[in-house]
């Protein structure tokens, strides 16, 4: 009988807050810039320069804390952590150790199966991002480039409460969700706005210990984290069941390889040394400045869903997909308020070719060709029976590379409907007068040339006429 | 003449800045290599802010210190002059801004002649400790002028600039001011902005005054004290005129005598003075109390572990990379920390950064920091609770007067002894100031004076209803008169 496994996994989201300026200095935070030009003296930890606290990031993890039912530290302290390296200017970073300002939150999560879980916060906590070391065209030598030193992290540290790689995923696109509506993080994984580290072990289900556990360091996208975690699940288990242990160690993905590789061992741990920072007076925040905060959270997803569930009457899963982004719900709920309705089209039409369109030309919803105003507007002529849903499609298309509203495009194109019986009466005796053999093997029992004369009469109407209407009345007039 | 003095007579036509300014920088000219007070002088920029200074008093503007020259301790940053904290390490670092302290004096009018010597990192208390080199005391140029101000307090001594600036984080003021006959002044913790101040420990760290009077101390620290932006330490609390209330008596003053200080230890000529002072204040009029403050013989084993372990966070960013020095041809990034750091710092700066990355490290902590750190807060407790009962505390300053140069540089814990009677103001963040009270053997000797926080008023009254009654601190070093 073979062992069922069990894997467990934690992760440590990096998520960089957007703060125009740094957390302890007044340098912008501007992603891209020539090397050390967004880096000021406190960046490049000068002689005499002390770190101020930006107001704003704190805002922003208050924020999240708020946002993720967390309690959020009426007191909480900035430590130092000790330890040398280049990109390090100061030696130390700047980070929160026992005191953090958000503790104790959870978010929920659903798979695609529908199944729904909680997975827990233990903390998120605020810190510096350090400088990057570049190694490569410098002909063997090291940069150092220092815009991010000093940029704005929210560390949100999850209890182990993941099952699976997908659990995983599902929690980590939830959280980016999250701070994405929050407008605490853009979010940007390429950039490294947002990435994770994961801790994954496993165990012999039914076990209450966990196993040892290997952190795997520097993920920074959703399909990395799922293959890490699997490619580290099996070794996991392969080391465990041919006798072997798992040793606690960091590793790293190694994306080409598809493997995780255990991280260039340190002569020795480092003794990080943590002590509150002199330089910074613990963090107190009051009831009002949270209160505050409170009452500017947006909608956040969970509720929205529910909304669009209950008054729209749309679907959980429609409704989970239209709010994982908070633009693409209020692209969707301002189409929806244009066409006073139709909410089931709007949705469909929005996740569908949309969506699609956006994938396919690599753009963001902000970037969309077709206005929520001008969607509406097609899918109104879709409600009123102006157009065909195939149509539309073409109308769509046209939409997207030309910039006019449907209704010019269905008068320059000439695509509007028909829908006048008469007109389609009249497109389908000519037709029955131009086929008088099939007339006959079809009044014989024929069946299968009904569409014969249906495509007939759509080429005879360009494809205008209604289709549901060609059907019907062809039916009537075939009979005789 | 004091800096108000000449203030005074810059105001009144006497004589001009540009005048004063020559005046100075020929007196450093002659005795700076001596005492080896300088690290930098700065001759051209100083007349060049002189006649700026003349300009503006001419016009009619300025204040109590437009046109009164100054020296700045070489631990405050100031653009384009070497600020070297009295390192290796940073003896070739240009800084690139003006601390805060340094900004608002210039902005007060005051002429900058030069950067004065210091242990390095103002880490010492004798002075000996600096890569330019030991300060000598002009009272007596075999002896100490102490530390970490050395430098400071011996140019205004010998009266090679009027008034210098300083930093104390555990007497480096008030001990280098004692033992040159000066009034040092160590204000409240955060009443003075430490921004562009070279980090040795940041919870104790405070810049203040070396000076000849109580009433130059207040001019000079009313014009650096106040909130900055930049440092968040440093406090709101208004900045009162400090030189308007200089009048006030001391009738009725409550001081409390700390009994913890005229313990073994206290050189007896050094004691005898300092109760002569208790006496003298008891004549104008003031209440003495006895008290005891149970945990401050604490104050020294404390300072020494919080001090070192934050300096040992504090100097991990010279690590050659970006500024200061780099040891030539580094192997890789190991040898580069190593032997830049092994060649940058000295004796003394090493000693504390091993001794405070020992008692930060994992399994000590709690037995070194953690429990310092509780103590500390038992001696801000006793400091409380005395001033529940009384306005200030008054003691020694220094358990002797200065030593003899070389006497203690082999035996850190009797230096360390030194600051015994200093210390307890700093971890509590208390202001304190040191005013002349008598010579023992033709050496200064200090009276210690210790207030609430934020008290400076009250200690500077004090100290000038004192200064009023006596001459110590008008008496020059006979080399220097």
């Amino acid at each position: 009988m073979s062992i069922e496994w069990e894997t467990v996994i934690g992760l440590e989201i990096h998520a960089q807050l957007a703060t125009r300026s740094k957390i302890f200095s007044g340098s912008a935070t501007a992603y891209g810039a020539a090397p050390n030009v967004q880096a000021n003296l406190v960046d490049l930890g000068y002689p005499g320069v002390l770190p101020v606290l930006n107001r704003e990031a704190v805002r922003m993890a208050v924020r999240f804390g708020l946002a993720t039912g967390a309690k959020i530290a009426r007191r909480s302290i900035f430590a130092r952590k000790n330890y040398f390296y280049p990109d390090l200017p100061k030696g130390y970073q700047i980070s929160q150790y026992e005191r953090p300002i958000v503790e104790d939150g959870a978010v929920a999560i659903v798979l695609e199966d529908g199944a729904q879980t909680t997975i827990g916060i233990t903390r998120a906590h605020l810190e510096e991002d350090a400088g990057k070391s570049l190694h490569e065209g410098l002909g063997g030598q090291s940069g150092i480039d220092l815009n991010r030193a000093g940029t704005p992290l929210l560390e949100i540290v999850s209890e182990p409460d993941m099952r699976s790689a997908r659990e995983a995923i599902a929690y980590m696109k939830k959280v980016h969700t999250l701070v994405r509506y929050l407008e605490i993080c853009d979010g940007n994984m390429q950039e490294g706005s947002f990435r994770c580290d994961a801790n994954v072990s496993v165990r012999h289900r039914g076990r209450h210990e966990y196993g040892t556990r290997c952190e795997i360091k520097n993920l920074n996208s959703f399909r990395f984290v799922e293959r890490a975690i699997n490619y580290e699940v099996a070794r996991q288990i392969e080391l465990i069941e041919s006798g072997g242990s798992v040793v606690q160690e960091t590793r790293l993905f190694d994306a080409n390889r598809n493997e995780t590789r255990p991280m260039r061992s340190k002569e020795e741990a480092n003794d990080y040394r943590y002590f509150p920072d002199p330089d910074l007076l613990p963090l107190a925040l009051d009831e009002a400045f949270i209160e505050e905060i409170r009452a500017e959270l947006p909608e956040l997803p969970d509720p929205k869903a529910e909304r669009f569930a209950s008054e729209h009457g749309l679907s959980a899963y429609d409704a989970g997909v239209l709010t994982a982004s908070r633009e693409l719900a209020d692209y969707y709920e301002a189409v929806v308020g244009i066409l006073g309705g139709e909410a089931k089209l709007a949705a469909n039409w929005v996740m569908g070719d949309l969506s699609g369109f956006l994938n396919r030309d690599n753009l963001e919803i902000s970037q969309s060709p077709v206005s929520t105003q001008r969607l509406a507007g097609l899918l109104a002529r879709i409600a009123d029976g102006t157009i065909s849903g195939k149509m539309a499609k073409e109308i769509f298309e046209a939409m997207w590379d030309g910039g006019a509203d449907a209704d010019a495009i269905i008068d320059a194109k000439g695509l509007r409907q028909i829908t006048d019986t008469s007109a389609i009466e009249l497109a389908i005796a000519g037709i029955i007068e131009a086929y008088p053999a099939q007339l006959a093997d079809y009044r014989s029992g024929k069946d299968k040339l009904f569409g014969f004369f249906v495509g007939q009469v759509m080429k005879a109407t360009a494809g205008k006429a209604n289709p549901a209407q060609v059907n019907e009345l062809l039916r009537k007039m075939l009979a005789g | 003449m004091t800096a108000a003095e000449i203030g005074r007579g810059l105001r009144a036509g006497k004589f001009t800045s540009v005048e004063v300014t020559r005046h100075f920088l020929e007196r450093i000219d002659r005795a700076g290599k001596a005492l080896n007070a300088f690290i930098t002088v700065t001759p051209e920029r100083a007349m060049e802010a002189a006649r700026r200074a003349d300009a503006s008093i001419a016009r009619g503007e300025g204040g109590p210190l437009t046109g009164v020259p100054l020296a700045h301790k070489d631990i405050f940053c100031t653009e384009g002059v070497l600020t070297s904290a009295g390192s290796r390490m940073l003896s070739n670092f240009v800084a690139p801004y003006d601390a805060t302290v340094v900004g608002r004096l210039a902005a007060a009018g005051m002429v900058m002649l030069g950067k004065t010597n210091m242990d390095e990192f103002a880490m010492g208390s004798s002075n000996e400790n600096s890569w330019y080199g030991p300060v000598r005391n002009p009272w007596d140029g075999t002896k100490v002028p102490g530390g970490s101000s050395g430098g400071s307090a011996a140019a205004v001594a010998a009266r090679l600039a009027p008034v210098a600036t300083g930093t104390d984080t555990g007497g480096s003021i008030r001990q280098p001011a004692a033992l040159t006959g000066l009034t040092g002044l160590k204000p409240t913790y955060g009443r003075v902005s430490r921004y562009g101040m070279i980090a040795f420990a940041s919870s104790l760290d405070q810049a203040g005054v070396l000076a000849q009077s109580a009433e130059d101390a207040a001019l000079v620290l009313a014009a650096m004290a106040g909130h900055d932006p930049r440092d968040s330490t440093s406090v709101g609390v208004a900045v009162p005129d400090y030189a308007a209330g200089l009048g006030r008596t001391v009738k009725g003053l409550r001081i409390g005598v700390i009994g913890e200080f005229f313990g073994a230890g206290l050189e007896q000529g050094t004691g005898s003075a300092v109760r002569e002072a208790l006496e003298g204040f008891r004549a104008m009029g003031a209440a003495i109390v006895e008290l005891s403050l149970p945990n401050l013989p604490l104050s020294v084993p404390t300072y020494y572990v919080v001090a070192p372990a934050e300096c040992s966070s504090n100097l991990s960013r010279f690590d050659g990379v970006r500024f200061g020095h780099r040891c030539a041809d580094p192997r890789d990034l190991q040898d580069l920390y190593k032997r830049s750091r092994g060649e940058g710092f000295g004796a003394e700066v090493k000693r504390r950064i091993m001794t405070g990355t020992y008692v930060l490290s994992a399994g000590y902590y709690d037995a070194y920091y953690l429990k310092a750190q509780k103590v500390r807060s038992l001696i801000n407790a006793d400091f409380r609770r005395a001033f529940s009962e009384v306005d200030v505390l008054m003691g020694p300053t220094t358990p002797t007067p200065a030593f003899a140069i070389g006497a203690k540089v082999d035996d850190p814990v009797t230096m360390y002894l030194n600051d015994i009677y200093t210390i307890g103001a700093n971890l509590a963040g208390l202001p304190a100031v040191s005013v002349p009270c008598g010579l023992v053997d033709g050496l200064p000797v200090g009276l210690q004076i210790i207030g609430p926080h934020f008290a400076e008023e009250r200690l500077l009254a004090a100290a000038h209803a004192w200064q009023r009654e006596t001459e110590w601190h008008r008496k020059l070093p006979p080399l220097f008169a």
